[in-house]
């Protein structure tokens, strides 16, 4: 099969960036989004123009590293599902499709598709942890989880921080990946201690790094490649609020 | 957002019964009005209740518009650059429409008062003669269209608005989609009773 593509290339972040309009041929149907891009800059190596920049690692949709915009839809249009496990039978051939970075201040383009999103990690940084005794592995069992709280917390813990959310959130807010983190450490036993004071940390730092507010849009949920649901948006203003209740 | 969302949405809904008090003939509607102004005559004077209802509802609105211009310019700041394509998102009607919606709402507010409260803008125009006052605007289809139109304006608003002032405020309702839904109905419905029931002549 025979595609059209309009990527988004930018040299440098600092360079202004263009639509540049592609053709790609012997795209199989089975092919991943990915592998559709493999096979774009095999020919634009050879053709020796510079490949087009994009992230990915492991391929089987665990890591988090790939993500783009495919005709405007964070991860494309197919639901719970990374741009590395979509594949090209979803497509029709006859239109043309869009390939543009993820857009959001804190998100700032390095080359091409490239975005840099170390602001998630300085998010986590500022509350997604526990404090453990270091040493020795614990016993197993030591601490009690419920099963009902270990459902939520692993559920919340499929995150896997590659930015969707923000890129289609109206607004740029990263609250779902902030929501994922503190209910995945907030319903477990061992994070009870700083639940409330990691809720409202991560929140001020994710303010502060330039992402949006929150206004419960839900466009964060419906690309989601994990499904990490709303609920956790409420969780977190939930712990936010009795942090500031204490607090005051 | 949410505190001040339900501060309006309880106004709203004390609103909306009072309205249906119309349908109790002129004694019925022009009695309550009065009553408003009575209620706590010795704490607060006459008129009193009133006054300090529209204190609350005017600073409510003020820091309610305040936190959504805060919101829509934090929205704007982290999206420089926008997506040079960009389907329609995913997310409901009433979920993109919240801004516009508002906006929507408070110019209808400014003429809402003008015409039923200040009586500046009413065919009639009496004070404290509501049920004449009523029957007067909705004679004319222009003024049961904007009254219409805003009242839908408002059901949407709520539609979102409710659950969303829910969640923010930490709260996992069940089924919360769908109870934001009917009240935002039940509301909307109520609103409309009155206009289209003087419109088609079942109260005059």
């Amino acid at each position: 099969m025979k595609y059209t593509l309009r990527v988004w290339r930018q040299d440098g972040p600092t360079v202004p960036g263009r639509l540049v309009e592609y053709t790609v041929d012997d795209i199989s149907a089975d092919m991943s989004f990915l592998e559709m891009l493999d096979v774009l800059n095999e020919r634009l190596l050879l053709q020796g123009e510079d490949p087009v920049a994009f992230d990915h690692d492991c391929r089987e949709g665990i890591c988090g590293a790939c993500g783009v915009m495919i005709d405007g839809v964070a991860h494309g249009p197919e639901k719970a599902t990374t741009t590395c496990q979509l594949h090209m039978r979803h497509f029709d051939p006859r239109k043309p499709i869009v390939v543009e970075p993820w857009r959001a201040a804190p998100f700032p383009v390095v080359r091409d598709l490239v975005v840099d999103r170390s602001a998630l990690d300085r998010v986590i940084e500022s509350g997604g942890y526990i404090s453990v005794q270091a040493g020795a592995a614990p016993d197993a069992h030591a601490v009690p989880v419920p099963k009902p709280a270990a459902d939520t917390a692993f559920e919340a813990a499929a995150c896997i921080g590659c930015g969707a959310c923000v890129a289609a959130c109206p607004n740029g807010s990263s609250m779902l990946f902030t929501a994922a983190k503190v209910t995945h450490l907030g319903v477990l036993p061992q994070g009870q201690p700083e639940r409330r004071s990691r809720a409202l940390d991560m929140v001020r730092a994710q303010d502060d790094l330039g992402f949006g507010g929150c206004t419960q849009t839900g466009e964060c949920t419906a690309v989601c490649p994990k499904g990490i649901p709303l609920d956790t948006i409420a969780r977190l203003n939930h712990d936010v609020l009795s942090a500031v209740a204490r607090s005051s | 957002m949410a505190v001040t969302g339900a501060v309006l949405f309880s106004y709203v809904v004390v609103h909306m019964a009072g309205n249906l008090k119309f349908f109790g003939g002129p004694d019925s509607i022009n009695g309550y009005g009065v009553f408003l102004r009575e209620f706590l005559t010795p704490v607060l004077g006459y008129g009193g209740l009133v006054w300090v209802v529209r204190v609350v509802l005017l600073l409510a609105v003020v820091l309610h518009g305040t936190a959504a211009v805060q919101l829509a310019r934090r929205a704007r700041k982290a999206r420089p650059v926008g997506y040079a394509k960009r389907p329609r998102v995913q997310g409901g009607y009433a979920a993109r429409t919240m801004r516009w919606g508002g906006v929507i709402l408070a110019l209808f507010v400014v003429y809402h008062l003008l015409d039923l409260t200040a009586g500046v803008l009413n065919p009639h125009g009496v004070d404290g003669d509501i049920h004449a006052n009523v029957v007067a605007d909705f004679q004319h289809w222009y003024v049961v269209l904007a009254y219409t139109l805003a009242v839908v304006a408002l059901g949407f608003h709520l539609r979102h608005g409710l659950w969303s002032a829910v969640r923010s405020l930490g709260g996992t309702v069940r089924n919360a989609q769908t109870v934001a839904l009917v009240l935002a109905v039940v509301v909307t419905v109520g609103f409309l009773a009155v206009p289209f029931s003087v419109f088609f002549g079942f109260v005059r």
